[in-house]
């Protein structure tokens, strides 16, 4: 084992999401999930941490560029009286705007504990096109 | 002074809040860390947790996503619970270049004291969704009995 893998956690608080994002339509606060996004020529990767989230509470729309990620968090279970809080509950929300024309068909999520993974292939068939401007 | 188990039964939480408040002019900012209801406490360590009562039993939870449930060790010695893991990202392999990398990887450990009445034999643990739920049982001898008031 490396020293790196070594190192210790470090906790970070979690964000609430800006208001100028546009206003939660649902109840409760929301966060914004700390993510890795990767990119190689065949896809982007986006990675989202998103504990307590059930596989069916995750949802994804990309339309115009932009990708918002909104995940719902199953609060039903917390109903039990709370005696000592060091952490906040609430669902995730964050956008993303794609520089790449991406495959929206072929757009592949999987949940694994709490952890997302959001394949997204670029699309090949959606080649820039080339505008002619006529004198 | 009173002796006030913070963990305590807490049917008279105003109360209890009223003597920890006590406690805390007597002590300074020491408790402040243990006053669990006005505020998010904060904590230097990870992951932070979040402890329930359900009148059966402490149910202690802590959000750790991405954690294989192999790689927590869960451990009781004497009355001290321990909780130690690690999280590893994984690298990507090939052609890839990062846009973002905010999610981390470490190792962590925390550890708490049982109150004495939880029973420790049968605490339990599960993960599920990227939340570790911990399940400590109160002793017998501690959850709630009514007592029959016998007239003759």
């Amino acid at each position: 084992m490396t020293k790196k893998d070594k190192k210790e956690l470090e906790v970070s608080k979690k964000k609430e999401i800006e208001k100028n994002q546009g206003e939660p339509t649902r109840e409760g606060v929301m966060y914004v999930p700390e993510v890795d996004i990767a990119e190689n020529e065949e896809a982007i990767t986006l990675y989202a941490d998103l504990p307590g989230v059930h596989p069916g509470g995750v949802d994804i729309d990309v339309r115009e560029g932009v990708l918002t990620l909104t995940a719902k968090v199953d609060s039903r279970k917390e109903e039990d009286k709370l005696v000592y809080r060091e952490y906040d509950i609430g669902g995730y929300q964050r956008r993303f705007t794609l520089g790449e024309r991406i495959d929206v068909e072929k757009i592949s999520a999987k949940m694994n504990n709490g952890e997302l993974t959001l394949v997204l292939p670029k699309a090949e068939n959606l080649k820039p096109r080339k505008i002619q401007v006529e004198s | 002074m009173a002796l006030i188990r913070w963990f305590d039964d807490s049917d008279n939480l105003s109360q209890m809040e009223r003597h920890m408040e006590q406690m805390q002019r007597d002590m300074g900012s020491l408790w402040s860390f243990f006053r669990p209801f006005s505020s998010t406490a904060q904590v230097g360590v990870f992951p932070p947790m979040n402890i329930y009562d359900d009148g059966e039993s402490y149910i202690a939870r802590a959000e750790l996503p991405g954690v294989d449930p192999n790689d927590i060790d869960i451990t009781i010695t004497g009355d001290t619970l321990n909780i130690r893991g690690k999280r590893e990202i994984k690298q990507l392999s090939g052609a890839s270049s990062y846009h973002r990398r905010e999610r981390k990887s470490g190792e962590f450990k925390r550890a708490f004291n049982l109150p004495d009445k939880v029973d420790s034999s049968k605490v339990s643990a599960g993960c599920k969704h990227g939340i570790l739920e911990i399940r400590l049982p109160r002793a017998e001898e501690s959850k709630q009995r009514k007592i029959e008031i016998k007239t003759s």
